[in-house]
């Protein structure tokens, strides 16, 4: 359904290639060489290599016992990307584009990072193939995620806070996008989500599909049906488009987008784009925006470094628009808590972005008898204990 | 439509003087595109502030910053250009990003700059292949959209020539918006390729700050456009910057309007 409104990279409306002249023989060659190497038999084995001996897929669906019996409804089942390598879903895009990148003949790679999880995949598949990688990041960031930008570091990248703007998320892409137009020739920025121009929304989506690909045949094992719901976190929305993806044609199955409220979404302290922006242009897409009345975009908030984007990727936008996928806020508060919930009912640390979608199903589990949920648990926590700590009052070094 | 920055060009080398909107305040914009035009600009580039200025360097950012900080909106903008035209009559062309233009409405956004006497747009987020978004509301208003060229659209020049409006703005360098030590891209046969296209005028810009680049720029092309220079005097003299902007475009223009020293190619 997507696939076929995806000409010349278009979702519905949204998508398109809103990019400065010097950027665009860079993504027709990407565009091209993408359209080449997703049908290249080699291409494929490598990737499959790399992603289940490198990064450790397939990842487990992890039927979540203790937590369904105690919320007394949804049969609820975690699809465990916390257990990849680098500890998030971002390894499985980073690798698919690092080794397109490779067979282009690139020899350095760029990229943002919010909460450090891409920045950290990314420095990852650089050590791994060779190649050079600086990765950008807010300022602000780089101060609540100290821990990762040493693993950046430590992998052999150069790590640039960005103090544009509000220092934070959307000035990192800014300034990798900066960068880019600066260095064509032997750099690929290797975006982060699916977000971007197009070839970034499809490319990135592919590489994240295998996450509902592996979702569907593990549930149809296990279960012997399909989910009644696949609910996942959404900033720029690649966990949430992997996971939905292979599901999208299962018109039983409700797809549930997890947007970070912050502290809510009638408050200006928020990064809920689809429930409180409106369609713009900008990062080289059409899609949702928070801004203001002239277009200006808006400073967003939200708990989570990984969330704290002010748009959101195109084809979510179109899959809102067509009422195929639903978008619901949930606040910090209601993050932390799942965080926490979850930590000491399963004995699993999630990233803080996870634990958004976490809160939305334990809220809906108790309605749900007889129902199944897949939950995409996109990351695994550890990076996040210092910042809950701190919310929760204590203050502990990291 | 655009009549008025064809004739721009007739009087020998354009110099281009680009100045942002509001900063520090509208005041001093008014002031500074005055300057401006009585010193010799041959058409002002009137920047449209924004939030998130992907193409720009550090210059231009900071100015945005500064004049967003100081309440600029779209619609003091328009209003600001009905000030300015009371004086001014070189042709304006505003510089902005496609959200601006978007969000504001494109059939309100264009008509008004039809109203109020803007004469072309530039939007450098909006490549060749997305310029549907606003090409037929920009027609129906007769505001010139023009396009621009950078050094690495090998393959790529001919194509957007033969569809140009206004003028053509060729990017000098890599890169964003900024002063520039030296430009070495080759841009005599970037310009071979857009008049084998095209005969409307191009424009050479980001990265010229000094005479000479200015000169040795505008031996290439139909003009020059210079923008971080002349925002760094906002920068450094704020509301005092217009006189000192009328002194700077004065010798930029009396640059590029003498003979070319090594370059000259042109007749």
């Amino acid at each position: 359904m997507s696939e076929k409104n995806n000409k010349k990279g278009r979702f519905g409306i949204y998508g398109g290639q809103y990019i400065p002249e010097t950027l665009m023989n860079a993504v027709l060659e990407l565009e091209e060489a993408y359209g080449h190497y997703k049908n290249d038999a080699d291409f494929r084995r490598e990737l499959t290599a790399l992603l289940n001996d490198y990064a450790g897929r397939p990842s487990e669906l992890y039927f979540a016992a203790k937590m369904s019996e105690k919320l007394g409804g949804a049969r609820i089942y975690l699809k465990r990307e916390d257990m990849n390598h680098t500890g998030s879903h971002k390894i499985n895009n980073v690798l698919g584009q690092a080794l397109l990148a490779k067979k282009m003949g690139k020899t350095r790679l760029i990229a943002e990072t919010g909460a450090g999880q891409h920045g950290v995949a990314t420095a990852t598949a650089a050590a791994l193939m060779d190649m050079e990688c600086v990765i950008f990041m807010g300022r602000e960031d780089t101060k609540r995620q100290a821990l990762n930008v040493y693993r950046m570091k430590l992998l052999g990248a150069k790590v640039v806070p960005v103090d544009s703007g509000t220092a934070t998320l959307k000035d990192a892409v800014s300034e990798a996008m900066r960068e880019w137009t600066s260095r064509i020739s032997d750099t690929h920025y290797c975006l982060g989500s699916v977000m971007g121009p197009h070839p970034f929304p499809t490319i990135v989506r592919d590489f994240q599909s295998v996450i509902s690909r592996e979702a569907r045949e593990q549930i149809l094992s296990k279960e012997g049906r399909l989910p009644d719901a696949v609910i996942a976190c959404v900033g720029g929305g690649s966990n949430a488009i992997g996971s939905f993806y292979n599901f999208i044609n299962d018109k039983d199955v409700r797809l549930i987008g997890c947007e970070a409220a912050g502290r809510g979404v009638d408050t200006f302290e928020t990064a809920a784009t689809v429930n409180t922006g409106r369609t713009g242009i900008f990062h080289g897409m059409k899609s949702y925006f928070c801004q203001d009345e002239f277009g200006q975009i808006a400073p967003v908030y939200s708990i989570s470094a990984g969330l704290d984007y002010p748009g959101v990727g195109p084809e979510h936008a179109y899959l809102h628009d067509i009422g195929r996928a639903e978008y619901v806020p949930v606040t910090d508060d209601e993050a932390v808590d799942a965080f926490e919930y979850i930590s000491r009912t399963e004995g699993i640390i999630p990233a803080i972005e996870s634990a958004h979608a976490l809160a939305y199903a334990i809220k809906e589990a108790p309605n749900a008898a007889g129902k199944i949920f897949i939950v995409t648990l996109s990351g695994r926590g550890d990076k996040d204990c210092a910042a809950i700590a701190r919310y929760r009052g204590e203050d502990i070094y990291e | 439509m655009s009549d008025g920055i064809k004739k721009a060009f007739e009087g020998g080398k354009a110099f281009i003087a680009f100045i942002t909107c509001g900063d520090p305040d509208t005041e001093t914009t008014l002031g500074a595109v005055c300057a401006a035009a009585e010193n010799g600009a041959d058409i002002i580039e009137l920047g449209i502030p924004f939030s998130d200025p992907t193409a720009e360097g550090p210059v231009i950012q900071g100015a945005n910053v500064r004049a967003l900080a100081g309440g600029i909106t779209t619609d003091k903008v328009f209003e600001l250009v009905g000030e300015i035209r009371k004086r001014v009559s070189i042709p304006l062309v505003f510089m902005t990003y496609s959200n601006v233009v978007f969000s504001y409405g494109p059939e309100r956004f264009m008509s008004l700059c039809r109203e109020k006497g803007i004469d072309g747009i530039i939007l450098p987020d909006l490549p060749f292949e997305e310029k549907d978004e606003f090409m037929p509301v920009c027609r129906k208003y007769g505001v010139a959209l023009i396009s621009l060229i950078a050094p690495t659209s090998a393959g790529r020049i001919g194509m957007i020539a033969r569809e140009a409006e206004g003028f053509l703005y060729i990017v000098s360098s890599l890169g964003v918006t900024g002063v520039r030590g030296e430009i070495d891209t080759d841009i005599a046969s970037m310009v071979s390729v857009v008049r084998e296209n095209t005969s409307v005028p191009c424009a050479i810009g980001f990265g010229i700050s000094t005479c000479e680049q200015a000169r040795k720029m505008s031996g290439y092309a139909d003009g020059v456009i210079v923008g971080s220079a002349i925002i760094k005097l906002l920068e450094k003299y704020g509301k005092d910057a217009p006189a000192h902007i009328g002194r700077f475009v004065r010798e930029m223009k009396d640059a590029v309007s003498a003979p070319a020293s090594e370059h000259a190619s042109e007749p």
